[in-house]
């Protein structure tokens, strides 16, 4: 056949994807230089924590070096400095995940606090009767989840459903790794007062859909949480787009610090919703009897904030912003790919979660044969290769796929093909000691 | 290679084939049995371990679970070591047992005392690992303290708030979670 298919014109081009070096960026991360037990680091634990850039801890420092004062309060210079650069990086934050207002980001310490704000606020709501009635929960009440779920986004339900007598429920999982929507109607109804739901999951790398879920939502009048923990470092986000009520995401999967997260809410709702923590920074005016609050994000930002971190955060937005999200998530679609194929050559090797690289992140959990996933972590660590093994705070997950642990390779920009050789390399030396 | 310290070959042969696995029933219906489950949160590797006791000897110790090769090697020398021992040697081995996995590397293990135990010297110089190797044995403390023996040092109770809608079910858990 020496006939050639004509490509119309006007058709996406792969050389139209957008790209960046991958070597530039590993230069930029100081720990990718080191050694792991006499192997070059291989770092696949991306899921768990990101590196951080030069760029990012240059700040850091620069921060509490030059401009370090408390912010909010103090007529001063450095106060001015810090509270300026404390709201710039909430502007780029907003940015970031086009938010239409600023102040619809929250600052919190990380994706945990920040569901835990939206739970407590729920809480605080339905013991008042004059509360907005979207928060108020009682017995006959609804909160939806899925069995996809980070602990961090089945707990606070759990215990929110334990204070107002509300009922817990959830999309199951199939077996192919993707939340099972065949039961929406049922699921989600007029009794619905929440559904809160795992963006991309961390343990089986599925990217949700969530238009379907949304529309549903939007039916029965309900709010709807997205967890973008494991979304918004890897792919482009927009709040709008995406028609949530809330997002969480957390800076130190998204190369920026520890101790730093962002709850994102629509303005009018943040508004709407009693404060949660109380204490400074938080309040409009306050008597021995009683006290008037701030408006959002201040409302739920009580006490000295993380500054440092969230100046960092900033930073670390700027940073993957420079590089690309299109180009990230193009990157990591193409690992993901290759790490697919790879880790089919491993005899006995299951992977759980999407087997195909559509509609997943670069997150792949996998059983390789009898090995205990701790076994097979201990052998890949003395070959440099760190991953993460465990049940991922995600046991329900675990125990829908039938096995107790998993253990999960996770890629970021950062990440190479030769990495992901690495780690079928040290699978082949797991069988060999476990033979 | 370093791995080899951790996976000793006779911790390896104890993790192909375990001795005595299996919750057995006792053969004296007179004994006095005590049961535990313990799960280590962090990983998910679960232990249910039962001794039977006449009250001066462990005439059975038999267990089942699910888990790494380090924590499932480490039941089946429990059992190997302690079976049919009197409850005041078996204290002697317990103790040496959980010394050696407490002292980071540093503890020279008596193989006199240790029998195949001294096999997870290596072990203890890998924290992340030390509870996987305790898991049988701690489970081990409690079911025989059920039974009405105690070995060692009272354990430092771990009360959990358990939440009705968590799903704990599978007993207490050894560690903080």
């Amino acid at each position: 056949m020496t006939s050639s298919i004509a490509i119309p014109a006007g058709m996406p081009q792969y050389d139209d994807v957008p790209r960046f070096d991958t070597a530039a960026v590993r230069a930029d991360f100081p720990i990718l230089d080191r050694e792991v037990n006499g192997h070059p680091l291989v770092y696949l634990d991306s899921a768990n924590t990101s590196h951080k850039p030069r760029q990012v801890l240059d700040v850091l420092t620069e921060h509490y070096a030059r401009h370090n004062a408390n912010v909010s309060r103090s007529v001063h210079t450095l106060g001015t400095e810090a509270t300026e650069a404390y709201e710039d990086a909430r502007a780029k934050i907003a940015a970031f995940v086009h938010a239409p207002g600023v102040d619809e980001v929250v600052f919190t310490k990380n994706s945990t606090e920040a569901i835990n704000i939206v739970a407590y606020a729920f809480s605080n709501a339905s013991l008042r009767a004059d509360a907005d009635p979207r928060f108020r929960l009682g017995p006959g009440d609804e909160i939806v989840i899925s069995e996809m779920e980070h602990h961090s986004n089945i707990v606070p339900w759990q215990l929110l459903a334990e204070r107002t007598g509300a009922t817990l429920r959830w999309f199951p999982v199939t077996d192919g790794g993707r939340l099972d929507e065949s039961g929406l109607d049922d699921l989600v109804t007029e009794r619905t007062k929440i559904v809160s739901l795992v963006h991309t999951s961390n343990i089986l790398g599925t990217v949700n859909a969530t238009g379907r879920i949304t529309e549903r939502v939007r039916q029965v009048g309900a709010l709807l949480l997205l967890d973008c923990s494991q979304s918004v470092p890897h792919q482009p986000i927009d709040v709008v787009d995406l028609d949530a009520d809330f997002i969480v995401f957390t800076g130190h999967k998204m190369c920026g610090p520890t101790g730093i997260g962002v709850l994102w809410g629509r303005g009018e709702l943040l508004a709407a919703m009693p404060p949660v923590l109380g204490g400074g920074s938080m309040i409009e005016t306050v008597t021995m009897a009683r006290t008037t609050f701030a408006a959002p994000p201040a409302r739920f930002e009580a006490g000295t904030p993380p500054i440092a971190e969230a100046v960092a955060l900033g930073a670390a937005v700027d940073y993957l912003t420079g590089v690309g999200m299109r180009a990230i998530q193009w990157h990591e679609k193409e690992l993901t790919a290759y790490a697919l194929d790879a880790l089919a050559t491993v005899p006995g090797l299951r992977i759980f979660g999407p087997s195909v690289p559509v509609g997943r992140g670069g997150t792949i959990s996998f059983a390789l044969g009898d090995v205990h996933p701790h076994d097979v972590g201990q052998v890949l660590d003395s070959l440099g290769v760190q991953v993460r093994v465990g049940h991922h705070c995600a046991k329900p997950v675990c125990t829908r796929f039938g096995v107790p642990a998993m253990t999960r390779a996770s890629f970021y920009l950062y990440t190479t093909t030769a990495e992901i050789d690495a780690l079928v390399a040290g699978l082949e030396q797991v069988r060999k000691v476990f033979a | 290679m370093q791995l080899d310290s951790l996976y000793q070959e006779i911790i390896l042969d104890h993790y192909k084939h375990p001795h005595g696995r299996g919750l057995r029933d006792a053969a004296d219906p007179a004994a006095r049995v005590g049961e535990a489950h313990h799960v280590n949160p962090t990983c998910g590797d679960e232990i249910t371990v039962r001794v039977a006791t006449d009250g001066t000897v462990f005439t059975d110790i038999s267990y089942d679970g699910m888990g790494c090769s380090i924590s499932q090697a480490s039941a089946s020398i429990l059992h190997e070591l302690l079976r049919g021992r009197a409850a005041a040697d078996a204290a002697v081995v317990h103790e040496a047992f959980v010394e050696l996995m407490s002292g980071r590397g540093q503890v020279t293990p008596d193989e006199d005392v240790l029998g195949d135990g001294v096999a997870f010297a290596g072990v203890a110089r890998y924290p992340a690992r030390v509870k996987c190797a305790l898991l049988s044995w701690m489970a081990f403390k409690d079911a025989a303290a059920r039974a009405g023996v105690r070995v060692g040092p009272e354990a430092k109770t771990n009360h959990q708030y358990s939440a009705a809608a968590s799903q704990a079910g599978a007993g207490r858990s050894e560690g903080a979670a």
